[in-house]
């Protein structure tokens, strides 16, 4: 296991590292001069030429991306011109406040997810099934941005059960209480799709697996039903689900940008909102690159989890 | 005779080569070293358990595989040789039946657009001439006309098969590659579609090459037949002398392993039956763990088939002038089972 | 082979008739919820292809002075928005915008994504490594985040967000479509094709083409969705459509600002989004439905833990009869019920097994003997299975109707079965020795660790070399021969009084099968359980069976004793399959093949059901039931003419 572990590691840097390559890629793609657009109407053909040497733009592609990438793994990100500081602080601290949503969602959209698939396919046809079903088809056609408005209207404007935005109260916040009150609304939204999602493949894989000769053979060795169901199909029907709670983590993770947007939640995907809109790139490029990385190593962490599940992979 | 088809020295290896850091992947040998001839007019029987390597070279014999090693020759002519043979003029002459009917058939193709597909791109035939055409071959394999137009899945096991013969013939081959042809189909169908193969194969001066798991059904239909274990020739004979008087070890045990309806005492070893790791197969004949007459030699040295007149044998130690059936408790064969 | 499969391997001439099978066509009108899907896409696509049409206000047309009004106000049917613009004609031609994004987007993606996919899958190796490397990449960014960092290179914009989406989407096309392709190109149609001198582009053009298609429409449909609620995301944070052009995203992200003094501007086209978005996915559903094989059949139905018994009540009160066979079947009547067919699997079957006795049940594929095997403790699936009449003694106890306690307790425990292929029927994800003792602890208070020490002397009395390590093995680290031996050893977990063996050699070479046999039969004197044995195989039950019975079309047409039936079938289907399998040691003897096929279940004919391939048949044969009557007091006969020409 260990070795599985240090070989998926290494594996990850070439992912890493083209995952480096279609950013610069897609950076280089941008029409205009960069430094132009920095200098504004600054931009005499001396002060471009001479920012252009400094920012090295006068080199080749790929003599570029070295710099670039030799700046990177020096943790240099560049500077934010909007902000003014640098941008791997401001993604680092914005990212934090992602991670705690993001994590709570995801928390929230397995353990639903999975209930739910497992409930629905073992009362299959049933009313449950019909019933939770409907809500699963509810929960993947909504629109989660607009979810998060309707539950602002209804919990927070016209309920005043739990607050509308932010992350923490502006006066005598701060506590983790109030860290959970801010949490349960964006949280709850940004789960809503993923939760269906993983309902429904859930709800496939375990009618997929109770069809299987070996639920047979385990009935026919007088195995109680609620055993049948927990243990043998739910064992093997996570083999097929776990891949995708690593997907939906990555919606999960892409979602946050419209559940942050909404709820004024000081993440990641607002900050990548507001810097697109104001075309502060380098910003934009840093926050893309954090956030891809860590979605490449939490796919790492499921799919060490399958292999701990499934022992036909070890071999 | 003459041989039509011959190979010489075929290997087929999966696997292999190194990976990205240079560590070399396992390999698997499929087939290792097989040379035979298949003579004009008869049928060859080749006969093996699952492992043997029975299929690899089926599909080394029709182009569907390259050999790693060794050359199949067609009346002479290399068939992998792209300057001698194209795919087509090897398709024209060398036509393959496939084991799993409902598989080999495009389920969203009619049973025409199937048959159809060798006459134009094989022999390029205008449209009028294919009418005609298909009406025989339905007529050879005695399906009706009228079905031409249905899918494959309207059809059982048996008639699918016989579509399926009927698209290896409609390519005029001179010869067939049968690789397990009525192993999918029960036994009151089986004999149906032996028997209309044994009709063919007079009918269109056919020569075929059947390859079975099963002794009985490979000793019914073949001239010669090739025994197979862990992709080698172990022994090779005429059909009556490879039956009455079997050389090789394995070949006793596999006759004796097979049931036979209305008798009882089948052999069995005694030991539980493991093919070697193909991944690292000892040195040595790979029958030797198994093998009741195994010698130091067997563990070391890997025997080569040895021609005698119309047999060959892969073995040290042959099991020549002992006889057979063997005497009860004579070495590979525990007792027979008593109930 | 499972009951389903059973029932479904015979009907093959049925086809010919009215397939009772729900039609593609049926099944879809029949889905309530993909119909009304439909009927709701299809107002909403009539209403946009009108808009032009209709007398609407300009969408883009401000008038301060009705700036907010409420829906239904004078004029504004669901009111203005803050600039005073017509939300309801906002919304038509907003709704018409997000469709053709959508749709566009999605067609991008399909097209290029489909190609990557077939082409990689097809042609495997390096191109498949390459590409499949390259969507791996894309497919390492969380979705959307991809997306953004496309608009903000490109800039913001409709167009832009459509190309978004759509490389976005490339992946799932791909990963999906090379899987699929993957599958077809190791059919052997496609090796038959190359064999027809098709070239590999006729061949991904005619033979991989066709179908893959239908899941390139179920992808679509699943997917369309899908790609409008992102485009309407990326609209929603202003960087789609900009203004003054619309669709519904940027209506919502503009209206979001007046959430609290007129939620109306934002709710109205979330509703419409979510009403476009769920039309659909319902309908895609349908499709996927419409497209999967599998589920016409019915076979994603969960199989209930036991049969359905359906059960004349006449039946219930029978008192038990008590003599000594270990089993007694009684007119034992089993169906599938698929669509409007019933198949009549299992049709009044009687045998009994005495102590220590081995019966062989031997027949082919579709005659009914695995429904049988599997009716006895009620492990047909249901649906489609049922249960339909007769009884079921075990030692004077009838086991139909019993209760699920009742039942549970005696499998395993006294009843054991033993499947046909062992890499399917072993948990692949529990080792062998945790599912040994998992037998044993159903039905036997004992520690995980005794438990597991028994499953190991089991496991050693199977002789399995290195029982006490080889018990951590998991199934796919053993060979066929290996396997069978642990579902031996799992079924002689309990010491059973009877054993069910269903085919167990019939997936396994003829040396390894010789030494199952061998073991099956010590095992059974041994223990003196009686056994119960299926198999297509009358040298295997020549080696094995005390009795034989052979069923045809669902019934016994023929039991006596092993000796008895081989060297004098009585019944002509008897000595017709006797006849028609090669012999070993006899290559000269001529096939007697039989002419025809068997009847389909579901179309059962009057009389004996192989009167239609039956040489001696007569009028008789055909007109009505025929009975199983003595030609002594052991070998019995479904046959008015039977044949004695042995004896």
């Amino acid at each position: 296991m260990l070795a599985y572990t240090v070989k998926r590691l290494v594996l990850a840097v070439p992912v890493l590292l083209g995952l480096t390559v279609i950013v610069f890629l897609i950076m280089a793609m941008i029409p205009g001069d960069p430094a132009t657009a920095i200098l504004g109407s600054y931009a005499t053909p001396e002060n471009v030429a001479r920012l252009n040497r400094q920012l090295g733009l006068d080199r080749s592609l790929v003599e570029q991306y070295f710099i670039w990438l030799g700046n990177l793994l020096q943790g240099d990100f560049g500077r934010s011109f909007n902000l003014n500081r640098p941008v791997i602080d401001e993604v680092l601290e914005r990212f934090s406040a992602t991670l705690v949503l993001a994590g709570a969602a995801l928390l929230l959209c397995s353990v639903f997810g999975l209930i739910a698939g497992v409930v629905t396919a073992v009362r299959q046809y049933g009313w449950t099934d019909k019933i939770v079903t409907f809500f699963v088809l509810i929960g993947i056609s909504i629109p989660s941005f607009w979810l998060g408005l309707l539950m602002i209207l209804v919990f927070a404007v016209w309920q005043r059960w739990l607050p509308a935005s932010g992350m923490f109260a502006i006066y005598g916040g701060g506590d983790l209480p109030d860290l959970l009150r801010h949490l349960v609304l964006p949280a709850i939204t940004l789960a809503v799709v993923a939760t269906g999602v993983i309902a429904r493949l859930t709800r496939a894989a375990m009618l997929e697996v109770l069809r299987q000769d070996y639920i047979r053979t385990a009935r026919a060795k007088g195995v109680g039903e609620t055993r049948v169901v927990c243990r043998h199909a739910f064992k093997a029907a996570l083999v097929n689900v776990i891949p995708v709670i690593g997907v939906q983590a990555g919606f999960v993770l892409g979602g946050a940008v419209y559940i942050e947007t909404v709820f004024q939640w000081p993440g990641i995907g607002r900050m990548l909102v507001t810097a697109i809109s104001t075309r502060d790139l380098l910003l934009v490029q840093g926050g893309v690159l954090v956030v891809a990385a860590s979605y490449v190593l939490f796919n790492l962490v499921t799919d060490l989890l399958q292999h701990l599940i499934d022992p036909r992979l070890r071999t | 005779m003459t041989a039509l088809m011959e190979a010489r020295g075929v290997t087929r290896r999966f696997g292999g080569g190194r990976s990205l850091f240079g560590k070399p992947k396992p390999t698997v040998h499929a087939v290792q070293g097989v040379s035979f001839e298949v003579r004009r007019g008869e049928t060859l029987g080749v006969v093996g358990e699952s492992g043997c390597g029975k299929s690899t070279l089926a599909k080394l014999l029709v182009g569907l595989q390259r050999p790693s090693e060794g050359q199949v020759l067609l009346e002479g002519a290399g068939v992998h040789d792209p300057a001698v043979f194209g795919r087509r003029a090897l398709a024209k002459r060398v036509q393959y039946v496939f084991q799993d009917p409902s598989s080999s058939l495009n389920p969203r193709k009619t049973i025409r657009q199937i048959l159809e597909a060798p006459l134009i791109h094989l022999l390029r035939m205008p449209q009028a001439a294919r009418r005609g055409r298909l009406a025989e071959i339905m007529d050879a394999v005695r399906l009706r006309p009228e079905l031409l137009e249905r899918y494959p899945h309207e059809f059982s096991g048996g008639q699918a098969q016989r579509i399926g013969i009927a698209r290896a013939l409609a390519a005029e081959p001179e010869i067939l590659v049968l690789d397990e042809p009525v192993s999918a189909l029960d036994v009151s169908v089986q004999a149906q579609v032996l028997n209309l193969l044994d009709q063919l194969k007079a009918e269109f001066d056919l020569t075929y090459v059947f390859i079975s798991h099963d002794l009985a059904v490979v000793e019914s239909v073949s001239d010669r037949i090739m025994v197979m274990y862990f992709g080698r020739v172990v022994e090779e004979g005429r059909s009556e002398d490879l039956f009455c008087r079997p050389l090789h070890p394995y070949t006793r045990l596999l006759l004796s392993s097979a049931p036979v309806p209305g008798r009882k005492g089948i052999g069995a070893e005694s030991k539980p039956a493991e093919l070697p790791d193909p991944l690292a197969p000892p040195p040595g004949c790979a029958f030797a763990a198994r093998c009741p007459q195994a010698s130091d030699l067997c563990r070391e040295v890997t025997p080569p088939l040895e021609r005698d007149g119309e047999t060959a044998y892969a073995c040290h130690h042959p099991r020549k002038g002992i006889p057979w059936p063997e005497p009860a408790g004579s070495g590979a064969v525990e007792g027979r089972i008593q109930s | 082979m499972s009951g389903a499969q059973a029932a479904a391997g015979a009907p093959a001439p049925a086809a010919k008739r009215r397939s009772g099978r729900p039609s593609a066509l049926s099944l879809f009108a029949r889905n309530q919820l993909a119909a009304f899907g439909a009927g709701l896409l299809l107002v909403i696509l009539l209403l946009v292809l009108l808009t032009p049409l209709l007398p609407l206000p300009d969408p883009a047309a401000t008038d301060p002075v009705n700036r907010l009004l409420r829906p239904l106000a004078e004029g504004h049917l669901l009111g203005s928005d803050h600039l005073g613009r017509d939300i309801f004609s906002r919304l038509l031609w907003g709704t018409g915008v997000s469709l053709l994004v959508g749709l566009s987007a999605t067609s991008v993606a399909a097209i290029f994504g489909s190609t990557i996919g077939i082409l990689a899958g097809y042609f495997g190796g390096r191109a498949d490594t390459l590409l499949m490397r390259g969507i791996d990449m894309l497919m390492a960014f969380p979705y959307i985040l991809l997306a953004l960092a496309i608009v903000a290179a490109l800039g913001p914009g409709l167009l832009n967000a459509l190309f978004a989406i759509a490389i976005v989407n490339i992946p799932f096309f791909a990963r999906n479509i090379r899987g699929v392709t993957l599958g077809l190109a190791n059919r052997e149609f496609i090796d038959a094709a190359r064999l027809s001198g098709k070239s590999n582009v006729s061949i991904l053009l005619t033979e991989v083409l066709p179908n893959v298609l239908p899941v390139i429409v179920i992808t679509v449909s699943t997917t369309v969705g899908w790609m409008i609620l992102e485009t309407a995301g990326l609209s929603f944070l202003g960087l789609g459509a900009q203004p003054p052009a619309a669709d519904l995203g940027s209506m919502l992200g503009e209206g979001r600002k007046l959430l609290i003094t007129a939620p109306h501007v934002s709710v109205i086209p979330g509703v419409m989004i979510f009403l476009v978005v769920m039309s659909i996915n319902l309908l895609g559903d349908g499709i996927r439905d419409l497209l999967d094989p599998r589920l016409k059949s019915g076979a994603l139905a969960r199989p209930a833990p036991f049969t359905a018994v359906d059960r004349p009540v006449s039946q219930l009160a029978a008192a038990s009869i008590q003599d000594d066979s270990v089993l007694a079947v009684e007119d034992l009547r089993t169906q599938f019920r698929i669509g409007s067919d019933v198949y009549r699997a299992v049709d009044g079957v009687s045998f009994d097994i005495q102590p220590h006795e081995c019966l062989g049940l031997v027949g082919e594929s579709g005659s009914g003997k695995s429904v049988t095997a599997l009716s006895l403790l009620g492990l047909v699936a249901t649906p489609p299975g049922r249960i339909v009449g007769g009884r079921v003694l075990l030692q004077g106890r009838d086991l139909i109707g019993l209760d699920a306690a009742g039942l549970r307790a005696i499998r395993g425990d006294q009843v054991a079965y033993i499947f046909q292929d062992p890499l399917t029927t072993l948990h692949p994800l529990f080792s062998i020795g945790d599912q040994i003792a998992e037998a044993i602890r159903c039905h036997r208070p004992l520690s995980y660790k005794e438990a597991w020490a028994a499953a190991v002397t089991l496991l050693d009395s199977v002789r399995i070399p290195n029982a006490a390590g080889r018990a951590a093995a998991y199934p796919h680290e053993l060979s066929g021969g290996m396997r069978q031996r642990v579902s031996i050893a799992m079924a002689l977990a309990n010491d059973p009084t009877l054993l069910i063996a269903d085919e167990p050699t019939t997936a396994l070479d003829v040396t390894v099968q010789a030494q199952v046999l061998k073991l099956l039969d010590q095992l059974r004197s041994r223990s003196g359980a009686s056994l119960l044995f299926i198999t297509h195989d009358f040298g295997v039950v020549s080696e094995v069976c005390h009795r034989v019975a052979v069923m045809y079309a669902g019934r016994i047409v023929e039991i006596g004793p092993t000796e008895d039936v081989l060297s004098a079938p009585a019944h002509p289907y008897t000595e017709r399959l006797i006849a028609c399998v090669p012999r070993l040691g006899e290559p000269g003897r001529r096939l007697e093949a039989i002419a025809g096929l068997p009847p389909a279940v579901n179309h059962l004919p009057p009389g004996c059901a192989f009167a239609e391939r039956c040489p001696h048949a007569e009028d008789a044969c055909r007109a009505g039931e025929i009975s199983l009557d003595g030609l002594n007091d052991r070998h019995l006969v479904r046959c008015i003419k039977p044949r004695r020409a042995a004896s």
